[in-house]
C-alpha cells in the first residue's frame, strides 16, 4: 500500500465512487443534526417523497436555540420565551419523532452541544467521516476521523442517501513540536497556530495537527485544537490515534464492545500517517514559546500573547491590513498601544463547543476558588457542554466555587457563543469569552468579544481586567 | 424532482432588469424552518402595498394592483418573461422556493446571476435564455391568455402562432431535468453502488454499521 496521511486513508475508506474528475460519493457514517440548520432538510425529505437511508446514523439534539435560565427548562418547550426558537426546537422533535431518529430532548440529561455530545457519547469513532450542519463539526476529527460541517441542502442529501458529493482537499502538517510551558492550554496552542497561519491559511486543506504538545494533550484538549481548525479555514482538522483516544472512548454509550471493540482497537491503530507521507504543506511551531493568548480583534488570527500591547495600524505596510486593523480597533474601542493586560472587561463567558467540558470547568474552578468577581464585571457565566458535564461539575462542587465567587452557573447550551438565544452582550460590552468566534457582532450586535482559554476567562473575571494566568494569584 | 420535459403555460410579464432576490423574497422570510409556502411572499415588496411579515395571513393583505403578478389576466401564469440579469444579489435559494411555490415552471430573460440560474436547476425550475432580440418581440405580442409552449426535448420555445425560438441548455443539466433528477435523485442512481459499499463495511468495519 501506498505511503499515505492519516487523511488519505480515511478518504480513501469512504469513497463509493469517483468521476474522472475526482468528484467522488463519500459515505458518511455519522450525522449530528441540530435545530437550526435541519428543518428544510427534513422538509426537502417530505416534498420529494423520500425518506432516511440510514436513521441509525443520526444523532439529533437542540443546543443552539435553547434557554440557558433554569427558570426557562424543565416541561421540554413550555417555558421558552422566545417564539422562533420554540417552533425550531419543536420542528426538531417533531422531525425526529416522525423519521425515527434518536433525539437527546431538553429535558435529557444527556442533551448539549452537538459536540460536545457526540464524543461524550462515543457516537464519534475514530475512522469515521462525521458531518453535521455546522461548521464546527471539526472538532470530531480529534478521534482520527474525517469531520466537517456542511450545508442544509448537503444535510438533505446525507438525510436521503448516506453519501456526500465531495472533491479531496490537500493535505497540510501543522506540527507543535517540543513541551508547552505551566499554565499554557489547548487553547492558547490553536490561537497561536491561526495567529501564525491566518483564518484563509488553512482554506482548501485538511489539517493534520501533530507535535510532541499535540500528543500530550488530553483528547479534550485536542478537540478545542481541531475545533477551530475551521477558524484557520479549514474545514477538517484532525489528530492521529493513540492510546489516549483509546481510553477515552472505551465504554462510551455508543462505543463498542465486546469482540468488535477488541477489532476496532486493532483496525484504528492504522489511523496515522504514515511515515514519510507527504503533505502539500508543512508548518511548524515551538511549543515552549507559546503563551497565553488574547485575540484583540475581529477575527481570530488577530491574537497576541498577553505580555503585548494592541498593534499600531501605523506599523503596518500593507495598506488593507492596515485599513482593517483599524476598523477593528474602532469596533473594539481599543487604542494602539494599550498593553493587553490593561484591557477591562464587562462580561466573562465561559462555554461553547471550543471549551465547555470538563477539564475546561475544572481549569476555570482552580482559579476561581477563594476569589470574587471584580466589580466592574457585570456577569460572568459558566455554561456546561452537556448535561452530563453539569452533573459532572456538580458532583466535584465545582458550581459552588463558582456561585460563591459571583459566577452564574447555567444550563447547558450554546449560550452566549452565537447569541442566538437571551445570553448576549449590549452594544459596546466586552466580554472574555472562551468560544471560537470573535466577528463582529458574534455574541450580540455591538458587542466586543476577546477569544481566550477558561483559566485566562477566569482570571480576567476575578481582576476585572486581562491578566496573565502564569503570574495570577 | 418532478420531470420537466414540454410545458404550456401562460406568461406573465415583468418588465424589470436586474430583478434580485431581495425583491424576490425579502429577508425577513428566511427565518422560516420550511422550503414551501413562500409562494404567498413572491416578490413581497412590490406585489404588497406594505411591508409584510413571516406568520402574517397575506390573503389579507392591501394589494398593488399596478403589479403584474395581481392583474387578473395574468392569475395562474407559469412561465414569467423579465429583462437581464434575473435574480442576481444574494445566494438564497428561497428565491428560487418561492417562484416554484408560486407556480412558475420557467423563467425567460436574455442573462441570469449565476448562484441563481445553479439554484434553479437543482429545484425542477428551467431557466431559459434567449436573445434581447427575442425577448422583445416576446414582451410585445404578450396579450391576453398569451401562452408558450416550451419543449426541453426539442429546446424550443413556441409561440401560439407557432414560431419557434431555439435555446441552449447543458446537456447534464438537461438530462437531470428531463429526467426529474436533482443531485440526491442523481445520487440515488448509485445506490446499488452505496449498497455494495456497505456490505463490504459489514465485513471490514461492522461496528460502524451496528
Ligand atoms: S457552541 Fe457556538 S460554535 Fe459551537 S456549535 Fe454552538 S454556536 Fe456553534
Amino acid at each position: 500500500m501506498a505511503i499515505r496521511t492519516l487523511y488519505d486513508k480515511l478518504w480513501d475508506a469512504h469513497v463509493v465512487r469517483e468521476e474522472e474528475d475526482g468528484t467522488a460519493l463519500l459515505y458518511i457514517d455519522r450525522h449530528l443534526v441540530h435545530e437550526v440548520t435541519s428543518p428544510q432538510a427534513f422538509e426537502g425529505l417530505r416534498l420529494a417523497g423520500r425518506g432516511l437511508w440510514r436513521s441509525d446514523s443520526i444523532l439529533a439534539v437542540p443546543d443552539h436555540n435553547v434557554p440557558t435560565t433554569k427558570q426557562h427548562r424543565g416541561n421540554g418547550t413550555a417555558k421558552i420565551d422566545d417564539p422562533v426558537a420554540k417552533i425550531q426546537i419543536e420542528t426538531l422533535n417533531q422531525n425526529c419523532e416522525d423519521f425515527e431518529i434518536e433525539e437527546f430532548l431538553m429535558d435529557d440529561i444527556r442533551q448539549g452541544i452537538v459536540h460536545v455530545i457526540g464524543p461524550e457519547q462515543g457516537a464519534t469513532l475514530p475512522g469515521m467521516t462525521v458531518v453535521c450542519g455546522d461548521s464546527h463539526t471539526s472538532t470530531h476529527g480529534a478521534f482520527g476521523a474525517l469531520a466537517h460541517g456542511i450545508g442544509t441542502s448537503e444535510v438533505e442529501h446525507v438525510m436521503a442517501t448516506q453519501c456526500l458529493i465531495q472533491k479531496k482537499m490537500k493535505n497540510m502538517l501543522v506540527s507543535v513540536d517540543g513541551k508547552v510551558g505551566a499554565g499554557i492550554t489547548a487553547k492558547d496552542i490553536v490561537l497561536a497556530i491561526i495567529g501564525k497561519i491566518g483564518t484563509a491559511g488553512g482554506t482548501g486543506y485538511a489539517i493534520e495537527f501533530a507535535g510532541e504538545a499535540i500528543a500530550d494533550l488530553s483528547m479534550e484538549g485536542r478537540m478545542t485544537v481541531c475545533n477551530m481548525a475551521i477558524e484557520a479555514g479549514a474545514r477538517a482538522g484532525m489528530i492521529a490515534v493513540d492510546q489516549t483516544t483509546i481510553d477515552y472512548i472505551k465504554d462510551r454509550p455508543f462505543a463498542p464492545t465486546g469482540e468488535y471493540w477488541d477489532k476496532a482497537v486493532e483496525a484504528w491503530a492504522d489511523l496515522v500517517s504514515d511515515e514519510g507521507a507527504n503533505f502539500d504543506q508543512v508548518i511548524h511551531l515551538d511549543a515552549s514559546q507559546i503563551e497565553p493568548q488574547v485575540t484583540w480583534g475581529t477575527s481570530p488570527e488577530m491574537v497576541l500573547p498577553i505580555t503585548s500591547v494592541v498593534p499600531n495600524p501605523d506599523d503596518e505596510t500593507d495598506a488593507v491590513k492596515r485599513n482593517s486593523i483599524q476598523a477593528a480597533l474602532d469596533y473594539m474601542g481599543l487604542q494602539a498601544g494599550e498593553p493587553i493586560d490593561a484591557i477591562e472587561v464587562d462580561k466573562i463567558f465561559i462555554g461553547s463547543c471550543t471549551n465547555s467540558r470538563i477539564e475546561d470547568i475544572r481549569e476555570a474552578a482552580v482559579v476561581v476558588k477563594g476569589h470574587t468577581v471584580a466589580d466592574n464585571v457585570k456577569l460572568a457565566m459558566v455554561v456546561p457542554g452537556s448535561g452530563l458535564v453539569k452533573q459532572q461539575a456538580e458532583k466535584e462542587g465545582l458550581d459552588q466555587i463558582f456561585i460563591e465567587a459571583g459566577f452564574e452557573w447555567r444550563e447547558p447550551g450554546c449560550s452566549m457563543c452565537l447569541a442566538m438565544n437571551a445570553d448576549r452582550l449590549q452594544s459596546g460590552e466586552r466580554c472574555a469569552s472562551t468560544s471560537n468566534r470573535n466577528f463582529e457582532g458574534r455574541q450580540g450586535q455591538g458587542g466586543r468579544t476577546h477569544l481566550v482559554s477558561p483559566a485566562m476567562a477566569a482570571a480576567a473575571a476575578i481582576k476585572g481586567h486581562f491578566t496573565d494566568i502564569r503570574a495570577f494569584s | 424532482m418532478e420531470k420537466f420535459t414540454v410545458h404550456k403555460g401562460l406568461v406573465v410579464p415583468l418588465d424589470r432588469a436586474n430583478v434580485d432576490t431581495d425583491a424576490i423574497i425579502p429577508k425577513q422570510y428566511l427565518k422560516s424552518v420550511k422550503k414551501s409556502g413562500f409562494g404567498p411572499t413572491l416578490f413581497d415588496d412590490w406585489r404588497y402595498k406594505k411591508a409584510g411579515e413571516p406568520g402574517m395571513d397575506h390573503s389579507l393583505r392591501d394589494i398593488n394592483p399596478d403589479f403584474v403578478l395581481n392583474q387578473a389576466q395574468y392569475q395562474g401564469a407559469s412561465i414569467l418573461i423579465a429583462r437581464e440579469n434575473f435574480g442576481c444579489g444574494s445566494s438564497r435559494e428561497h428565491a428560487v422556493w418561492a417562484l416554484t411555490d408560486y407556480g412558475i415552471k420557467t423563467v425567460i430573460a436574455p442573462s441570469y446571476a449565476d448562484i441563481f440560474f445553479n439554484n434553479s436547476f437543482k429545484n425542477g425550475l428551467l431557466p431559459v435564455i434567449l436573445s434581447e432580440a427575442v425577448v422583445d418581440k416576446l414582451f410585445s405580442e404578450i396579450d391576453n391568455g398569451y401562452e408558450l409552449i416550451i419543449d426541453l426535448e426539442q429546446q424550443k420555445v413556441i409561440t401560439p402562432t407557432g414560431e419557434a425560438f431555439s435555446f441552449e441548455v447543458d446537456s447534464f443539466r438537461k438530462h437531470c431535468l428531463l429526467n426529474g433528477l436533482d443531485d440526491i435523485g442523481l445520487t440515488l442512481q448509485y445506490a446499488d453502488d452505496i449498497r455494495a459499499y456497505e456490505e463490504k463495511c459489514k465485513q471490514e468495519t461492522p461496528w460502524l454499521m451496528a
